[in-house]
Parts: C-alpha cells; sequence; structure tokens
C-alpha cells in the first residue's frame, strides 16, 4: 500500500515511453507512416473512419491510431516530447497548447488553414499571433432538464429567452424536500459552470492580454454567487454531494430538475432508453449583463520534431475538413463536429433532443475557455479555494478576492 | 579465504539485483537530491537555484497541512497495530475450525489491488448511497460525507488502511507467536498461570521483536501513503485540505502543475522524515524489545 520510491516509476515511464517512440523511416517506394495520438476511446470509431477516407486520398501515407486513457495522456506526451518522440499528430487542449508551444515541442500552422471555424474556438489555440492547432470538435455547454419533474411541477420548459432569473423560479418550484428532490444541480465545475455565469454576469476569469485574473472583479463574484446562493437557498444539494457521484449520474436519479452540463453527454444519456425519454436539452440560461457561453474545442497539433512534417500537418487538416467533420458527426459519438454546417448528422443521432436548437442559440455567444502558459497551476488554487465557498465555509467574495490574489502571483511569473 | 574466481562468482551472482536496484532505486534518488536543488522546465532543462525548494515549502501552508494529514494517518494506521496482535493471536488458538479460511478472509485485502479496495470502499462511504451510512441511518446516526468533507476524509482513509493491513501484519505476527517456545507456556501453566496472564507476561514480551518489525513497517508505509487518498478523493475534492498527504502534494506538485523541482524537494524532505522517525525507533527499541 505504497508508492515506491516515486522517481523509480518516473524513469520507468521514461525508459519505457522511450522503447515505445516511433522511428519513422522512409521506405524506399516513398510510403510513410505517421502516428496519431488520442485519449478518447468513444472517439475510436469516427477517428479510424476518417483515416480510412484519408488514406484514400493520400495511398501512399499510413497513419497509425495510438489511444491512451485520459490519466495518462498527459504524462505519457510530456515524457515522449522531452526525449524528442511525440507522436507526428496529437490531441491538444487549449489549457496545454501555450506550455507545448512555447516548450517548441509543436509546430505551428498557416493560420488560412482555420479558415471557417469559429473563432472562440480557433483563439484558443494561438499562442505570440501564432497557431498551434487545428480544431475538430466542440464542446457546448448547455442546461439538461428532467421533463418528468417539470410536468409533474407544472413548470413550463427552459426555451432558449431563459434568464437567471427564470432560473432560479423554476428550481423554487421543482424543489420539494419531502422527496429530497432539488431544482437543480450545482457542482463546482468551470467549464460547464461558473466561468459562464461570470462572464455572464459581466465579469471575467482573465483579463483580455491574460496577465490579471478577474476573480476579484465585482460581476465575476456575482457570477459565483448565482452558484453557492442555489446551495444556501436549499434549491441545490450541498457541494459534498458531488464528490461522492458525478453530477452527470447524479442528473440520471430522476431527483433533480435541471443540470448545467454539456452537449456531449449526449451519447452517454441516449444510451439509457428511460432518459433518453426523459429529458431533453436547452442553452444556458442568460446572465443579468450578457449571454456567454465557454467554448472549449480539442484540436491536433503536429510534433515540431516529426519527421514527416508535410504529411502530418496535411492528416491535421484534413480531419478539420469538411469531409471528415461530416464522417465525425455521422458516427454519432460523443464529440460534435467544429465546423459550422457539418452537424446535421449528430443532431440526427438524437433526433428527440433540441440539440440543434441549442448549438444554434449557443454559437454566436460563444468565449473562449480561459487559459495561460501554465493554466493548472492557477486552476488548481481556483479550485482549492472555491471549494471553501462551495461548502459555506468562507464568504464568496473574500475566496474570490484570495484566488484574484494568488492567480496573479502565478501569471506575473509566466 | 575466498579465491579470486569465488569473489567474482559472488559478485556475478548478485549482479541482477544489485544492477536492478542501482538503476531503478540508487540512480533515481541520487537525481532527486539534484533536482530538488533545480527548478525544472516542463519539457525538461533544469536550472540550479539552490535551497530555494526547500525555502518555499518550509513556509508553505499546504505542505504543513500535508505533513499534519501524514502524520495523524500514520498514528491512526500504527493504532491498528494492536488489532493485528488480537488477529494473530485467535488464528493461533489451537484447533480452531477452519483455521485457514480465516487466513484467507484476513490475508485477502493484501492480494487485492489497491484500485479496487480504494473504489469499493468509495462506494461504502458514500453519503447518500453507501452501505455505511446506510446501516448508521438503521441506528439513528446520520453518518457524515466520509470522503466529501475534510474533517472526516483522513479518518476514512484511515479505516481503509487500517483494514488492508491488518492481514499482512497479522501473518507477521502468527510466524512470531509459532516461533514462542511451547514449554513456557507449560512451565506458566504448572505454576497457575492463566490464559491472559499467560498472553501479557510471555507472549507479548516474546513477540516484541515481531512488533518492533510490524511498527517500523507500518509506519513507513503510512508516510508514504498516496493510492487510498488518489482513488478516494479526486484533485477537485473539498475534502482534500483535510486528507492531502506528503505523496499526494508530490504528486499535485510535480505531475500537475510541472513542478518538478519542487516535487523533488518534497520527496527529499520526506525520506529525510522517514530516516529521522525510523532512527528514533531503532533507538528507542533498546528499552522496550525483547531478544530472548
Amino acid at each position: 500500500m505504497r508508492i515506491r520510491l516515486p522517481l523509480a516509476g518516473l524513469l520507468a515511464l521514461a525508459v519505457l515511453a522511450a522503447g515505445c517512440g516511433s522511428s519513422a523511416e522512409p521506405a524506399a517506394d516513398g510510403k510513410v507512416t505517421i502516428s496519431y495520438a488520442i485519449w478518447d476511446k468513444n472517439d475510436q470509431a469516427g477517428a479510424e473512419k476518417i483515416i480510412a477516407a484519408f488514406q484514400q486520398a493520400n495511398p501512399k501515407v499510413t497513419v497509425k491510431l495510438e489511444i491512451t486513457p485520459w490519466e495518462q495522456y498527459w504524462t505519457k506526451l510530456q515524457t515522449a516530447a522531452s526525449g524528442g518522440t511525440a507522436p507526428d499528430v496529437f490531441w491538444m487542449n487549449s489549457l496545454n497548447v501555450r506550455m507545448y508551444a512555447k516548450g517548441g515541442v509543436i509546430a505551428p500552422f498557416d493560420d488560412a488553414k482555420a479558415a471557417g471555424l469559429p473563432e472562440a474556438v480557433v483563439d484558443g489555440y494561438r499562442h505570440d499571433g501564432k497557431l498551434y492547432g487545428l480544431p475538430h470538435n466542440v464542446s457546448i455547454p448547455a442546461l439538461w432538464y428532467d421533463k418528468k419533474i417539470f410536468d409533474a411541477a407544472g413548470v413550463d420548459y427552459p426555451t432558449a429567452g431563459w434568464t437567471w432569473d427564470d432560473v432560479k423560479a423554476a428550481a423554487k418550484k421543482l424543489t420539494d424536500p419531502a422527496k429530497k428532490q432539488f431544482g437543480i444541480l450545482a457542482p463546482m465545475w468551470d467549464q460547464g459552470g461558473f466561468y459562464n455565469t461570470m462572464i455572464q454576469a459581466g465579469g471575467h476569469v482573465l483579463s483580455p492580454d491574460g496577465k490579471k485574473s478577474g476573480f476579484d472583479h465585482p460581476a465575476s463574484i456575482q457570477g459565483l454567487e448565482f452558484w453557492t446562493g442555489l446551495i444556501q437557498d436549499k434549491l441545490a444539494p450541498v457541494a459534498e454531494i458531488y464528490t461522492d457521484t458525478d453530477p452527470l449520474q447524479l442528473f440520471q436519479s430522476g431527483k433533480y430538475g435541471m443540470y448545467y452540463g454539456g452537449v456531449w453527454f449526449a451519447s452517454t444519456y441516449w444510451a439509457n432508453p428511460e432518459i433518453r425519454e426523459r429529458i431533453d436539452v436547452a442553452p444556458l440560461p442568460k446572465g443579468p449583463a450578457r449571454e456567454a457561453v465557454i467554448l472549449l474545442g480539442l484540436a491536433n497539433a503536429v510534433s515540431a520534431k516529426s519527421e514527416h512534417p508535410a504529411e502530418s500537418a496535411a492528416f491535421a487538416e484534413f480531419v478539420s475538413s469538411e469531409q471528415a467533420q461530416k464522417i465525425l458527426s455521422d458516427s454519432g459519438g460523443g464529440a460534435l463536429s467544429v465546423r459550422p454546417g457539418t452537424q446535421d448528422g449528430w443532431f440526427k443521432a438524437f433526433p428527440s433532443w433540441k440539440l440543434k436548437e441549442t448549438y444554434d442559440a449557443s454559437m454566436p455567444h460563444g468565449v473562449p475557455y480561459p487559459a495561460t502558459l501554465n493554466t493548472a497551476q492557477w486552476q488548481d488554487v481556483q479550485n482549492k479555494l472555491l471549494a471553501e465557498a462551495w461548502s459555506g465555509k468562507r464568504p464568496v467574495a473574500e475566496v474570490a478576492r484570495e484566488i484574484a490574489a494568488q492567480m496573479n502571483e502565478i501569471l506575473a511569473k509566466e | 579465504m575466498l579465491s579470486k574466481r569465488e569473489w567474482a562468482w559472488g559478485y556475478l551472482l548478485i549482479a541482477p539485483m544489485a544492477l536492478g536496484l542501482a538503476v531503478f532505486y540508487l540512480w533515481p534518488i541520487a537525481q532527486t537530491l539534484y533536482l530538488s536543488f533545480t527548478e525544472s522546465g516542463v519539457f525538461g532543462g533544469y536550472t540550479w537555484v539552490g535551497t530555494a525548494n526547500f525555502a518555499e515549502l518550509l513556509g508553505d501552508e499546504e505542505m504543513l497541512g500535508a505533513l499534519g494529514n501524514t502524520l495523524l494517518y500514520a498514528v491512526l494506521v500504527l493504532a491498528g497495530v494492536p488489532l493485528s496482535i488480537v488477529v494473530a493471536a485467535l488464528l493461533n488458538v489451537p484447533g480452531l475450525r477452519g483455521l485457514s479460511v480465516y487466513r484467507t478472509l484476513y490475508f485477502l485485502p493484501v492480494v487485492t489491488m489497491p484500485a479496487a479496495v480504494g473504489l469499493t470502499w468509495r462506494y461504502l462511504f458514500n453519503g447518500d448511497f453507501g452501505a455505511i451510512n446506510h446501516l448508521l441511518g438503521k441506528v439513528g446516526i446520520d453518518g457524515p460525507y466520509w470522503v466529501g468533507d475534510p474533517d472526516f476524509a483522513i479518518y476514512a482513509i484511515a479505516i481503509v488502511g487500517v483494514w488492508s493491513t491488518i492481514g499482512y501484519n497479522a501473518v507477521l505476527f502468527l510466524a512470531g507467536l509459532q516461533g514462542i517456545p511451547r514449554p513456557y507456556y507449560e512451565a506458566a501453566s504448572i505454576d497457575g498461570a492463566g490464559r491472559l496472564r499467560q498472553f501479557f507476561r510471555i507472549t507479548l514480551p516474546l513477540l516484541t521483536p515481531t512488533t518492533f518489525f510490524v511498527i517500523v513497517i507500518t509506519m513507513i508505509n503510512a508516510l508514504q501513503v498516496f493510492d487510498l487518498v488518489f482513488l478516494m478523493i479526486d484533485l477537485k475534492s473539498p475534502a482534500l485540505s483535510g486528507s492531502r498527504t506528503i505523496v499526494y502534494l508530490f504528486f499535485e506538485k510535480g505531475f500537475v502543475q510541472n513542478q518538478r523541482g519542487l516535487a523533488a524537494a518534497i520527496a527529499v524532505l520526506l525520506l529525510g522524515l522517514i530516516l529521522v522517525l525510523t532512527a528514533i525507533q531503532f533507538r528507542l527499541q533498546k528499552k522496550w524489545v525483547h531478544y530472548e
């Protein structure tokens, strides 16, 4: 029951990773093999179809798919990158892209390659004015609701015009302490939760130049208090409940009226026929200041040390092309394609839900997911301190100001 | 006197083990020591910063919190050692029926993967649907969110820690018990000593070498606890402040926040702590351990 001298494990990992590194030598007949690393097994089927289509168009290139589970993905990638053996093309997220760009691990793309892709997503992959990733999917937060609970309480379903006040009013009517039923779930979650409300209230997470924290802005605090208020008013269960059971699962128990989740939960929820009938989805309600939806897209990055940079870049470009994006949509998996106009196949996979309406209403108000060079470091501070506000131990305003102070210190060092 | 040939054979035979030790233990220890005085780039590259990492850690609230949590955990798990002695003594009762079944049951947690142990207990500890709170509810106790509440999390983890080490320790104690010569007991019964008196006057004193060994090993393991915390407490959990251990902090700094120099410094401090505490134990053992 212990971890044996942790660095021994690290070293072993490094040795392993070095041993696994691809050594793609160009063969005599001009054929090349490039490696493509992803982390989501749910996307395997879609990725394989896209690879097949790419290979058909480029018979001299073979793409080798490597799936590493999320838990090990970044550690493995970082170790491989340090040893100069990163895969040719790999999944990147906007939290990590600046670190990899600055470290010289990934090669920049020509900005024109991202033409036609939503700016809020593309912008997440710019560093020092250069583009380091081509987005291939998009995650849109959305409001899931339980129709059965709404019907029983005689409340109208959420619509695109909803505001925070509508959410609170509905939550009040849906809450029933006798049945241990709550109007809404309020997990401490940035992407689908408080980042959206902070901005909707007129605040911000990061200043536009990314050098200052926005947590101490009064409107940002208001955005955080939206959530803690729901818990204090007992319209949402206490903070501890979310650590014991994933809110994504809690919502399925039929005891919670609303849940700020994501459209990408669709494939998970659709798999259960009973849930399929019982719930539906709506765009995020608008805040006191504006409408805002945090858009987080995944992108493909190309290794700066790739032996086949042209083929690798061509493949990354292909994955974001209209043809590949339609293949992704038609596979009806968890991921929603990012190129506008390619989503119909995906909407059709979940015909009874208002996914198209949610998509159409959300995209114009997309805001990039806030990230800097070492996002993980200040997010850690954010999560630790916010936990004290969520559990009601300290007032939100006080915690928010402390986050801002610590974040500014971290940002100043970047 | 050994001949040169014999020396050569000796070295050859220990070579696999010695090489493994050097490559996987000694070299990483040296590396860690070096790293603890540096600040690392994310993709390799180190700059010498002297003792800055240590200076940062000594005043760090999180480090102190982690130290406190780790020591509390160690004390709680050590408090479980007497349980192992009792279990071993019961397993040693002559003519006990189903002995091998009991032995297997108690040893099972030791051979179970920590991941399975952690996840199963996490379900049991679930504040709303967990078996433990369900049972507590039957006797009118409103159970807490065991792994969600910073005031309870470390106790929940310690319960699992004790549960999973009882079997291993009991086997060690069992070996110790069976090493005690029977004539002592025969002589004691002739002199009129009852079972309980025999246990306290013969068994416990003669078991002290085993007890010493078990305490030292248990403490070293407890100070390095990571897997249970990692599996039962999420990085975003509000309970983390009350359950973050030193190795967990090491993991956070080194693998989540990419501050590998700082993480190495944590590992070095932990090594120092274990060395000191173990040295103290070896000092103290002269006062209470009886070798026959």
